[in-house]
């Protein structure tokens, strides 16, 4: 049988409440974490928020998450067949799901000059 | 829903990697306002950053050399059909910004206190500068970014995505005065008055299933120029990048990081069989590496299509004559990297199989980086021209940086401009960005932009036929019937899907420029490669422009080129 890596992402309903969604996405050794996001965004949900540029080549740095309560770059995590959790970084704004403010505020439309 | 913002500059400059960031620095030394905007983060997202190879240049630093040699091997890897113009700056200025890189720190691999340069195929000589380990793009990236920070002229904004430029009136004359854009982080619609606009947003690898850069490279900067009056050249110029890491998986390297192990150490490329094939397409390599890119593309998928590719449809790459101590010193720190993988070269070939690399194509500028638009210039890999039907290894960093560098400069001649941003001229704009439309849940855009991969891999990838390209253009016509004319869902922060769906509009219009530019050319040449026209036709020795006409790119054929020779 083909295993599965189940993502759960901690998100936030339009009244800031959290809540937890569940993915189970299909498992193949020698994937990363991001592999499996860009999974949902194809197969079960276009709206889940997350950074990336790089494609898993470790050169964007964007795709910084807290994956299983450790700050991680998701494009270095491995996609593991269980159940793995998935939240935004805690000490940032957070934009939406797993995309927080880690821009510089001088690099921000909304932040401010020099 | 969040206010409308509206911004001010002298020179607005779209896109933050090499081409852009260096367009920014030299416009703003000449003493303009900048307004450097990225859709990621500055300085970290395109091509530029992803370049873990080498940048070719003649600094004569290896062994003598002069722009001239240079310029000869680019216009030959171009098959004919290079922009003298631009090729020629490209090698004559390289140089310049090379040192100036240098000057800033950037860390060029030294030997004995001479910059190292490694001899890439097409070559004729050492030429190609890098940064040790694998750290060419980071190191470029870190740099500029540096120089940067320090012009206080320049204002940088992430997360800001450009819709589309604004022109003052419809006449076809009419100036650029500015630009309608996203704000990603809000979803609000922002205004941009600049008195001129740079675009350096980069390539289309993204149309692609298998490619090697960034996933915000979808073309966007073809369409906004394209929809601004500006032209196309060589769109069917999509260079496949031959040894793309294909198995086993791995996780944190750039799929391209094979090329300079190949550089240094001469890796074996063979067959399912573990037989050397290049030399039945024409380049035996005998354990040096000199075979171009379209060649060994070409020779790779027709080893696959023979049913001697390897395991998981492409080539091995193996290391496993070199001796242990040979490989960790020229592999360094990646050798770990390479074994938390499971990878251990000593033992094991790698598979690596063709993967979209860069385009040749892009937006038509003369030396200037003027697109014909007035106000409106163009940078780096987003122009066409330079490197013709096939780039030459290591120019692609050097023409962002001269490129760059050049539109900034011109830029600053062009400030004295009475057109004036005016808000209707925005309003086209303003209404798709503001725009309600259907949920993401009828319309999935992600899965939209999935299939158009594919069925660019398929037929407007490494091998074209009349019946796959006619195809291609039929169903990327579906495409567009099933996406609609109003974004997903309504204004909202960070909503992934209607980003979607707006990439997805500027990548349907690339995409059909591309395909039907290879459809038009009934020839192979360079990386365009027709299974039912094999060889190379002298007529064919013209570019093909595209135009946008009543919403749809249209291809016309310029002039026959005459032959090109630099006299080195």
């Amino acid at each position: 049988m083909r295993q599965t890596a189940r993502l759960t992402v901690e998100r936030r309903d339009s009244s800031g409440g959290l809540k937890l969604e569940s993915f189970d996405v299909p498992f193949e050794p020698g994937q990363s974490v991001l592999d499996g996001l860009r999974w949902i965004r194809v197969h079960a949900d276009p709206t889940l928020a997350f950074r990336y540029s790089c494609l898993n080549a470790n050169a964007c740095k964007e795709c910084m998450m807290e994956v299983d309560g450790e700050v991680a770059y998701a494009c270095l995590s491995r996609l593991e067949p269980r159940e793995m959790r998935l939240a935004p970084l805690h000490n940032k704004p957070l934009v939406r799901d797993l995309v927080t403010e880690i821009a510089p505020p001088t690099e921000r439309l909304a932040g401010k000059r020099k | 829903m969040t206010e409308r913002r509206h911004l001010q500059t002298d020179v607005l400059v779209i896109g933050s990697g090499g081409a852009g960031m260096s367009a920014a620095i030299a416009a703003a030394d000449g003493g303009a306002r900048v307004l450097l905007a990225d859709r990621s983060l500055i300085g970290r997202a395109g091509a530029t950053v992803m370049a873990m190879m080498t940048v070719a240049v003649a600094v004569g630093e290896e062994t003598p050399d002069d722009w001239r040699f240079h310029y000869r091997d680019t216009l030959t890897a171009g098959r004919g059909l290079c922009d003298p113009r631009l090729a020629r700056l490209l090698c004559e200025e390289g140089p310049d910004c090379i040192r100036q890189l240098d000057a800033w720190g950037v860390g060029w691999a030294r030997k004995d206190g001479r910059i190292a340069q490694a001899h890439a195929p097409g070559h004729d000589r050492p030429r190609c500068v890098y940064v040790d380990f694998l750290n060419t793009g980071p190191a470029v990236s870190k740099t500029l970014r540096t120089a940067l920070h320090k012009r206080e002229r320049v204002r940088r904004i992430g997360d800001l995505m450009i819709l589309d430029l604004v022109r003052a009136g419809s006449a076809p004359d009419a100036p650029v005065t500015g630009a309608v854009a996203l704000d990603v982080t809000t979803g609000a619609a922002v205004t941009i008055a600049a008195k001129v606009s740079i675009i350096a947003t980069g390539g289309l690898t993204r149309l692609y299933a298998r490619n090697s850069a960034s996933g915000n490279m979808g073309g966007d900067g073809y369409a906004i120029a394209l929809r601004a009056g500006a032209k196309l050249i060589d769109m069917e110029f999509v260079q496949f990048f031959p040894i793309g890491h294909l198995a086993p998986r791995m996780i944190g390297m750039d799929p391209i990081m094979w090329d300079p192990f190949r550089y240094k150490l001469g890796g074996r490329l063979l067959n399912g069989n573990m037989e050397e094939f290049t030399g039945r397409y024409g380049t035996k390599e005998d354990g040096k590496y000199v075979i171009t890119r379209d060649t060994a593309t070409y020779a790779i998928l027709q080893e696959v299509a023979a049913g001697r590719g390897s395991p998981h449809g492409g080539a091995y790459l193996s290391f496993m004559h070199i001796p242990a101590e040979q490989l960790q010193a020229a592999f360094g720190p990646v050798i770990e990297r390479l074994a938390a993988n499971g990878i251990d070269l000593n033992r094991q070939p790698v598979e690596v199989a063709p993967i979209a690399h860069y385009h040749m194509g892009g937006i038509a500028v003369d030396e200037w980086m003027a697109t014909g638009v007035p106000q409106l210039l163009a940078a780096g890999e987003a122009v066409g021209g330079a490197n013709g039907a096939n780039r030459l290894s290591g120019n692609a960093i050097t023409e962002a940086l001269v490129f760059g560098r050049r539109a900034g400069r011109t830029a600053l001649q062009l400030l004295d401009c009475d057109a004036a941003f005016n808000a209707p001229d925005a309003a086209a704009g303003l209404a798709m960005l503001e725009a309600a439309g259907p949920s993401a849940r009828d319309i999935n855009p992600a899965a939209l932009v999935f299939e158009l991969q594919s069925l660019m891999w398929r037929d407007v990838g490494p091998f074209r036929t009349e019946a796959g390209l006619t195809d291609a253009l039929e169903r990327i016509g579906e495409l567009e019937e099933r996406m609609g004319d109003r974004p997903v869902g309504v204004p909202a922060a960070f909503d992934l899907a209607r980003l979607d769906w707006l990439d997805l509009r500027n990548m349907l219009l690339v995409a059909r420029a591309v395909a039907a530019a290879a459809l038009a050319r009934t020839e192979s040449r360079g990386a365009h490669q027709r299974d039912d026209y094999a060889g190379l036709s002298q007529d064919w020795t013209r570019n093909q422009i595209v135009s946008l006409e009543h919403g749809k790119p249209v291809i016309t054929q310029g002039p026959l080129i005459p032959a090109q020779e630099a006299a080195a």
